[in-house]
């Protein structure tokens, strides 16, 4: 049997763990504690081995073509859906993402949870999280990738309540499920377009009929805005952005995992998959890459003035993301999943850096109470300096490559007003993610004498040395020709997004010498960054008091996060909650309509209450009124 | 005929009114529920004296069998109707229909 | 093994002749009543999976049909049988009168005796109504379901029972009055068809009633429509419903939302799209219209109600309006969606008053105020809550998603309908759902659990368990493989929009014709 065959093992072992998981959480309390981890690591290990290899033999597979496998079907009219599932370059590379990282997640998790009462409850969700990312990377229409879509944003709602006695918990859940489905929504819509317009959900049939589309037709548009939709939910971009910040509320390990590593970046997945209908939308398009663009910045911007270690990283993953798109936007659909696969290297290795330094804080994030942690945690620190350098874009680590791919592809593009954005954006990554370092790691202690921290265990320190190996060489994949390499990661896309990148027509070669300058321009800037968070936070430097007083107003801006999630709150939420409960319940459901029908029985109840007046109940009284009919009828029939 | 100077049906048909008309009374009347008992019976046998004198009249036998028929239907109507105020009465202590209300509204 | 040829009579009369031998016994032997009442409700549900098999899908012929003549002169005749429609609906009503039976195992003492005959009443009724073929029969069986249900929230309700079941009957009966001048008309229009005679026989009035003039297509369009509307409930017939739900017993509310809701749906597929269907042309936009405003409306209100039966009642508004629009779609997808909507919405509906039940029998309160923090307390219950919650939001993989999809999708492409207004709107209470349920969810189960009444809660019992773990197995069978189900009802849907289709190219050909005419009159 070929591993390829075994390919729907690779979604159903998670799902069977978060089983197995579940039920004995609740059936079997008592049971082991070494089960949950058995059960709950060793089933994401197995589908591991089982995507790896199936990965090596599609590899090494003589026919390149996409894999797909059919299982069952459901039907209705002229709807037909496969539940099938499609290996293709670029399933092939989010397969490795989730598979590879999520095991190591997992691993970590089973050090990090080792002391939580609802340890195995969280590896069955964690696992059932795994294998329905799975299933939304795997499937080969919209239809299986929505069910994934939605399992995740389940999972993500119950991770993020994990801890669903703490009020903001369980409210950081809520907002992330509805903000996601208001995403859904769009997806829906898009998936409806799509089935209207080409009479099938499956990809291959899809995007072979809208090759022969031509760009621009209005339906063509509508289709991918709503999809984009769809995306902005998940992956967290402008204006439904706002879950991802508040998701922090859940479990570390699920930070990385969830909230930086994978089910984010389905949006991406998403729309790189549908890279041929986004071709022909070029008003789509320039959305996709002006929301990115803003979102890199903006997030970025909100990340410069945070103080808890998690929120810097989470709108640091939402102004990644931003890039994601930013490249989508401007068509590099190859650049925008390099970047997928090193920014889930880098950003769950500095979310799991996060969780040993808050493990080994006691559970504080603060990172004003933090500092000179070097000494005590050396792997978590020399490993979050790898992630650090990675997402600053120093070369030759990771986020590097990426990065300026995107940037570069977006320059290329012509789009000099996103690229500017895009570079300063990594100007203030650079800046606050090295605040983040020097407040974190070095300096002096800000701590209570009372806490000991200590380097954390070693199933926790294991997954953070494997994914900064992989920080510091997973760029290698993507190094530019301009740079001697070979771009594999574009070639290897190349097929999947051949059709699009027809139609996007990208003018690129023949124009090294920019490429170089832009190059050392994004280090540059980078190093400024780097350069002004050292001095800052460093040797003790009154600059940021003095520029946080300068631009107050600005500063408390920021700190609020812009206000965005007030004024949700002011314009959508109470509105429609109050409108509801005094207008639509109290007044027209209560007031009018009931009214109404209890105004009808009441008329017929006062007529009848007149009308039984005659019902004495007094037999003579009937019987005169009897006795008065039959003297009448005998007279009308004597005068008759 | 063994009568020669007959009884004119005219008398018959006087009475009859007569005593339906005392029936009627009594029965709209009384109170009591054994009284308006009574009163129907006094129209039921109204009744009967006018079947009686018609079918003297018409030579006819089937007025008298009708006759037969009113009085079982009455004797089977005193039982029941007997045995109803009985039953009435040992609930209620009372066969006044004027306080037998129930039903009313 | 059961002669095939009465297979439906038998499920339908089972219950009766346990109700008639429960009322027979003697009311303190409690015990031997409740197993009787649960097995002469189990059998039936066994025979109708019997007849679920047997059923061939691939057909959407009416099947398994049996006639018996009852009132000669005037073709009204006791004729029964199921297409794959109907069919699904059977095994539905089987399936949950056990199980609400199983569920008020223990909190119904009072008149038991009374309770469990009219719960097996009730499903005579309810099972009566899928199957009849003849309209007079249909309606015969519709309103004497209303009299078990009365007496069910009538006396065995809550604090305002009376008033609550008093609405419920006069409500329905209301509407249905309408249907029966209705009914009465179309079976006198038969006789004075050319050598017709009045007959109330379904299938021969699909033949005749859609010739019907339209001025009284329309009227007989909307007696019909109006009592199964009243009864979905739909939007603004629908305000019986929370009183009912509230005060009915937690298994009434069970076959309330479960069964009840679903006739008004059954009635519209079965009765008034083959039957007028060009009165159907004439008003779908508007009920498509109130089906929207419906969903979006029942779920605004389900979010700020404080009581978890109202909650869940409104919410009941909300999805049938989802059945209602898949219906006036007048296409596939829409029309499969909204029978296997049907079963989803008496499975999780169902499932929800049953755990609101649950809970309700521990604490004597349903107010999500007085809650909290359960989900420390009671894993198991709050576990199973969920899961049931979930497939009511519509999360794919559970039941709830098929039928919505399908639904939104068939009114989405549905060119009769002619917008897509429809389909964006209706899937906006996707959304909202997502929003009442979890709001709901996460003031119960969620936060601390402060309140020391809640602290002795215990969790669920075995017998509460196996009342849940059928409707759960369902609940996700639906959501893996809708085929098992969408299956059997393909043909018969497929059946009646054929037949509301065919009409439609008759009023093209018509209206063709009458331009042409009117074109020539021009010139």
């Amino acid at each position: 049997m070929r591993p390829l065959d075994l390919l729907w093992l690779v979604p159903a072992l998670p799902i069977a763990g978060a089983a197995l998981n579940g039920l004995i959480c609740l059936f079997w309390p008592k049971a082991p504690k070494a089960t949950a981890t058995w059960i709950g690591v060793g089933f994401p290990g197995a589908s591991m081995l089982v995507a790896l290899a199936a990965i090596w033999e599609y590899l090494h597979g003589v026919n390149p073509d996409p894999f797909e496998r059919t299982f069952w079907s459901w039907t209705a009219g002229e709807l037909s859906i496969p539940v099938a599932f499609l290996l293709d370059p670029l399933s092939v590379v989010m397969l490795f993402i989730v598979t590879f990282v999520g095991f190591w997640i997992h691993v970590y998790s089973a050090g990090y949870m080792s002391h939580d009462p609802g340890y195995r409850r969280y590896f069955a969700y964690l696992n059932l999280f795994m294998g329905a990312m799975l299933l939304l990377i795997l499937g080969n229409n919209f239809l299986v990738m929505f069910v994934g879509w939605e399992g995740v944003g389940l999972c993500s709602y119950l991770l993020i309540g994990f801890y669903y006695d703490k009020k903001f918990a369980a409210d950081a859940g809520k907002k992330a499920f509805i903000v996601n489905r208001i995403g859904d929504f769009g997806f829906l819509i898009g998936m409806f377009l799509i089935f209207t317009t080409f009479g099938s959900l499956n990809f291959i049939t899809v995007f072979a009929q809208a090759s022969t589309l031509s760009a621009g037709t209005p339906v063509i548009m509508w289709m991918t805005l709503a999809l984009f939709l769809g995306a902005t939910g998940k992956s967290a971009q402008i204006p439904l952005f706002v879950w991802l910040p508040d998701a922090m509320a859940g479990p570390t390990p699920v930070s990385a995992l969830i909230h930086a590593a994978t089910m984010v970046t389905g949006g991406v997945y998403m729309i790189a998959r549908c890279s041929i209908l986004f071709a022909l939308a070029p008003v789509t398009m320039e959305v996709v890459a002006v929301i990115g663009a803003c979102t890199a910045l903006f997030a970025a911007s909100i990340g410069l003035v945070q103080n808890d270690i998690k929120k810097v990283l989470a709108y640091s993953t939402v102004s990644q993301l931003g890039y994601m798109f930013l490249a989508l936007g401007v068509g590099a659909f190859a650049a925008g999943i390099f970047h997928v696969l090193t920014h889930a290297f880098f950003k769950a290795l500095l979310f799991l850096g996060s969780g040993a330094v808050i493990h080994a804080m006691h559970e504080e994030q603060d990172i004003r109470k933090m500092g000179g942690l070097k000494k005590y945690l050396p792997t978590t620190y020399k490993t979050f300096l790898v992630g650090t350098i990675a997402i600053a874009g120093i070369p030759p680590l990771a986020g590097f490559f990426s990065k300026d791919e995107i940037l570069w592809k977006a320059f290329a593009n012509g789009d000099y007003v996103l690229w500017s954005m895009g570079i300063v954006g990594a100007g203030l990554t650079a800046f606050y993610m090295f605040r983040l370092l020097s407040l974190t790691f070095e300096g002096e202690k800000r701590w209570d004498a009372g806490k000991h921290p200590h380097e954390a265990p070693s199933t926790m320190t294991i997954p953070l040395i494997v994914l900064a190996g992989l920080s510091i060489v997973g760029g290698f994949v993507g190094i530019p020709a301009s740079l001697g390499g070979g771009n594999a990661i574009e070639h290897w896309l190349e097929p999947v997004f051949e059709k699009a990148n027809d139609k996007m027509s990208l003018k690129l070669h023949g124009i090294e010498t920019i490429e170089y300058v832009l190059m050392g321009l994004s280090v540059a800037v980078a190093l400024a960054g780097i350069y002004l968070a050292r001095l800052w936070y460093l040797k003790k430097n009154d600059g940021p008091n003095r520029v946080s007083s300068r631009f107050a107003g600005m500063y408390k801006l920021l700190l609020n996060k812009y206000y965005v999630d007030e004024a949700y709150d002011a314009a959508i939420v109470t509105p429609i909650v109050k409108g509801s409960d005094k207008l639509l319940w109290r007044v027209v459901d209560v007031g009018i309509i009931d009214w109404c029908v209890n105004a009808l029985a009441s008329i017929f109840g006062f007529a009848s209450k007149g009308a039984r007046r005659v019902q004495t109940g007094v037999a003579q009284s009937y019987a005169i009124v009897f006795l008065a009919g039959v003297i009448a009828i005998i007279g009308w029939m004597l005068v008759k | 005929m063994s009568f020669a100077n007959p009884v004119p049906v005219s008398w018959f048909l006087v009475l009859s009114a007569l005593l339906f008309a005392i029936g009627v009374a009594g029965a709209l009347t009384r109170r009591n529920g054994i009284g308006i008992f009574l009163s129907i019976e006094l129209m039921l046998n109204a009744v009967n004296v006018a079947l009686i004198g018609y079918s003297r009249l018409l030579g006819e036998r089937s007025g008298q069998i009708m006759v037969l028929f009113v009085m079982a239907v009455a004797a089977a109507e005193a039982a029941v109707g007997l045995g109803l105020f009985i039953a009435v009465y040992r609930q209620r202590r009372t066969i006044d229909v004027n306080r037998l209300n129930l039903m009313r509204w | 093994m059961i002669d095939q040829s009465s297979i439906l009579s038998t499920i339908l009369f089972l219950p009766l002749l346990g109700a008639i031998i429960i009322a027979l016994m003697n009311a303190e032997n409690k015990k031997l009543i409740k197993i009787l009442g649960l097995m002469f409700s189990t059998v039936p549900f066994i025979v109708s999976v019997w007849l679920f098999l047997k059923f061939n899908g691939a057909s959407g012929e009416m099947q398994f049909v049996e006639r018996y003549s009852w009132i000669t002169n005037l073709d009204i005749s006791y004729k029964i049988g199921v297409d794959g429609i109907s069919l699904l609906l059977v095994v539905l009503t089987t399936f949950l009168t056990p199980i609400a039976l199983l569920a008020s195992w223990e909190s119904i003492e009072n008149k038991l005796k009374g309770y469990v005959a009219l719960m097996l009443l009730l499903e005579v009724g309810t099972l009566g109504v899928f199957m009849s073929l003849d309209i007079f029969l249909f309606y015969v069986f519709w309103e004497f379901m209303l009299i078990p249900m009365y007496f069910i929230i009538g006396i065995w309700g809550g604090g305002e029972r009376i008033y609550a079941a008093i609405k419920f009957f006069l409500y329905t009966m209301a509407g249905s009055l309408l249907m029966l001048v209705a009914i009465i008309w179309l079976g006198y229009y038969a006789s004075t068809l050319p050598g017709g005679i009045f007959t109330t026989d379904l299938m021969k009035l699909y033949q005749i009633a859609p010739g019907i003039p339209m001025s009284i297509q329309s009227w007989m369009f909307l007696a019909f429509a109006l009592s199964f509307c009243i009864k979905v409930p739909l939007f603004p017939f629908h305000t019986w419903l929370p009183d009912a739900h509230v005060q009915a017993p937690t298994a009434g509310s069970v076959i309330l939302a479960g069964v009840l809701l679903k006739m008004g749906t059954y009635g519209l597929v079965r009765f008034c799209l083959p039957l007028f269907p060009f009165a159907t042309f004439t008003f779908m936009p508007y009920i498509a219209g109130l089906a929207v405003v419906g969903i979006i409306y029942g779920a605004l209100l389900s979010m700020v109600q404080g009581d978890l039966k109202k909650l869940v009642a409104y919410s009941s508004v909300s999805h049938l309006g989802f059945v209602v629009l898949g219906i006036f779609a007048v296409n596939e997808e829409g029309m499969q969606g909204s029978v296997i909507q049907m079963i989803n919405h008496g499975l999780s509906t169902g499932g929800l008053f049953l755990l609101v039940g649950m809970i309700y029998d521990r604490r004597h309160t349903r107010m999500i105020k007085d809650f909290g923090g359960l989900a420390k307390q009671m894993p198991v219950y709050a576990t199973l809550f969920m899961i049931v919650m979930l497939s009511s939001v519509g999360l794919p993989g559970l039941n709830g998603f098929v039928g919505e999809f399908l639904i939104l999708l068939g009114a989405f492409k549905s060119d009769l309908l002619g917008s897509y207004a429809y389909a964006i709107l209706g899937a906006t209470g996707v959304i909202f759902a997502a929003v009442y349920l979890l709001w709901s969810y996460q003031r119960v189960f969620f936060g601390k659990l402060d309140n020391p009444e809640n602290q002795k809660l215990l969790d669920l019992s075995r017998r509460e368990i196996a009342v849940l773990v059928p409707v759960i197995v369902f609940i996700v069978w639906i959501g893996f493989f809708p085929n098992t189900f969408l299956e059997k009802s393909a043909a018969s849907s497929k059946q009646v929009i054929q037949m509301v289709q065919s009409a439609r190219q008759g009023v093209r050909t018509a209206m063709l014709e009458k331009e042409i005419i009117t074109g020539r009159n021009k010139r």
